[in-house]
């Protein structure tokens, strides 16, 4: 089943301006680590903000968990989907991190005997419960993200949507970020929808929405996405370096298969020089 | 020598429990006309550095050359305007400091405040937008129309409408999707090689590094590690290791090549050159 099935859906910010999102339609099976990549100005974060019914769409149909996103049924889908975005300082609420994971909890009027479990439930998750008194403002990038998510988790969402939650941090922040992220998925069996640009993620993730200029332009595995030329240059896409590699190669006259990791094209090129 | 950094030092909040000591006696040279990538872990200190190059931080200790200038730790530095034309600082994530009604006012803002007449500041700014590679049909869009990228583009405009000698930017490409990076980086490149201004980098990108950069400094701990040729650090496995940087792609792929029986040298510099020796040692031996 699909966690999210998005059909024909049509927005603009400015009728003068165009179409910011163009007749898409695209699926996110439950369950899947999915990412919506394309460039600056295609119409990813927008998705996002649709999704979640932070901004109202002109036409078309939004499903979650089977419901259609309308007034009527938001407040119960907002609490199936998480949401973190990217600057980890736009974010905060509590003064204590522990505050902050509990703000969403009261606001659902959650027994205050329960709180402290999923809290600290939470915070494990992460891996910040030493940071539980800590304020917010003394914590990293990276830690701050992290307690986004630990925010979003305690509310207990179906899907999880991240726009481009680790755009701003550093590559040890970056790392941190998609570890934890990967590993929520794992072993909750979440749906993730992650907008991103980061190419190792991409690679990692198990489906692939690719979007133009407010179009869907190509969708499918990783490999899928990244052994198609055509599609590449639609999304302006680089490409991990190993195909980069690749096609030098191919050039020179040796024959390759595509790889999207360093290490498969290294061991395929390791059988041509057997011998050695 | 543009610029000299002598035994510089920076404490912040000093005199209160929260001081904290960024810069530890730091002594550094950037020779006129390089590209030089700033890096380190954060909180090393790197940014603190480039904030003293046009003295939007004042050292503490030591004294800093820049250009004619000299600032001295502890007497009050002159004349801020002039330095602050030529030594351009571009923040991280500039497009937040937009304010202006149209992206030619915003851009011409500069140049104005630097007292050129009006007139000479607007085509100043059309030059400068004209180099980031916005045409006139973004002139008078109002900056909050344009998307992140756009914007980033408007702010350095800003910075370069002020025809600088020496340009400093913070982590320029932080957000930006590939083309987005790879236009920018291009820039900085012929600001650097075709209009020979000195451009210093703090980035984390080390694929940017390795392919842009002439010379690396890297920053640890308020102190500098290290400074000398990008392609010579990437060699140097065990500082890398050290100082927790993934070297590029392509240093990756040759060294788990040679690991597993190439022999590819290690003056490889790109990946025209990788894919030629590839061939080479795959023909020699099959």
């Amino acid at each position: 089943m699909a966690m999210i099935e998005v059909r024909d859906l049509v927005f603009s910010y400015n009728q003068q301006l165009g179409m910011t999102i163009d007749h898409v339609s695209f699926d996110v099976p439950e369950g899947s680590y999915t990412t919506i990549i394309g460039h600056n100005g295609s119409g990813k974060s927008t998705v996002a903000k649709l999704l979640a019914g932070l901004l109202e769409k002109a036409s078309g149909s939004i499903k979650i968990d089977g419901l259609e996103l309308n007034l009527e049924n938001l407040a119960k889908i907002r609490s199936k989907i998480g949401i973190v975005f990217q600057n980890p300082d736009n974010q905060f609420i509590g003064a204590t991190v522990e505050d902050d994971i509990a703000f969403g909890l009261e606001n659902h009027n959650v027994p205050q005997g329960d709180m402290q479990g999923i809290i600290e439930h939470s915070a494990e998750r992460v891996k910040m419960t030493k940071y539980l008194h800590q304020e917010p403002t003394r914590l990293s990038g990276g830690q701050k993200q992290r307690v986004a998510i630990a925010g979003v988790l305690a509310m207990k969402p179906k899907l999880l949507i991240f726009d481009e939650a680790t755009a701003m941090l550093d590559p040890q922040g970056k790392d941190e970020i998609k570890k934890v992220i990967m590993d929520i998925h794992q072993e909750t069996g979440l749906t993730v929808l992650s907008i991103t640009h980061d190419i190792d993620e991409i690679a990692q993730a198990d489906y692939v929405i690719a979007l133009a200029d407010g179009k869907v332009v190509a969708t499918g595995s990783p490999e899928e996405i990244f052994l198609d030329e055509e599609k590449l240059k639609k999304i302006q896409l680089d490409v991990p370096f190993s195909m980069k590699l690749s096609a030098e190669l191919e050039k020179l006259g040796i024959h390759t298969k595509k790889h999207i990791t360093m290490e498969g094209l290294v061991e395929e090129l390791c059988q041509y020089n057997s011998k050695m | 020598m543009p610029i000299q950094f002598e035994n510089v030092s920076h404490v912040y909040s000093a005199g209160t429990p929260y001081q904290y000591q960024a810069l530890k006696g730091i002594n550094l040279k950037i020779a006129e006309g390089k590209m030089t990538a700033v890096i380190g872990e954060t909180g090393s200190g790197k940014s603190t550095l480039v904030q003293h190059l046009n003295a939007l931080l004042l050292p503490d200790e030591g004294k800093i050359r820049i250009l004619d200038r000299v600032i001295v730790a502890g007497e009050k530095p002159k004349k801020l305007k002039s330095l602050r034309g030529k030594v351009g600082l571009v923040f991280q994530f500039p497009e937040y400091q937009l304010f202006e009604e149209t992206v030619i006012k915003d851009v011409a803002f500069g140049p104005k405040n630097f007292g050129v007449s009006e007139q000479e500041a607007v085509l100043k700014a059309k030059q400068a937008l004209h180099l980031v590679g916005l045409g006139e049909e973004f002139f008078e869009k109002s900056p909050l129309e344009l998307s992140g990228g756009q914007k980033r583009r408007v702010a350095i405009a800003g910075i370069l409408a002020m025809d600088p000698k020496v340009l400093v930017l913070d982590e320029p490409t932080a957000g930006l999707d590939p083309a987005g990076t790879k236009m920018m980086m291009r820039l900085f490149e012929r600001l650097n090689k075709e209009m020979h201004k000195t451009v210093l980098i703090v980035t984390h990108d080390m694929e940017q590094v390795f392919a842009y950069c002439d010379d690396v400094v890297i920053v640890a701990d308020g102190k500098i590690r290290m400074h000398g040729p990008a392609k010579k650090f990437f060699e140097d496995s065990r500082l890398c290791k050290e100082m927790n940087i993934l070297p590029p792609a392509l240093i990756r792929t040759r060294d788990a090549l040679n690991q597993n029986g190439f022999e590819i040298p290690s003056d490889i510099a790109d990946i025209h050159a990788l894919a030629k020796e590839i061939r080479k040692q795959v023909k020699r031996h099959g």
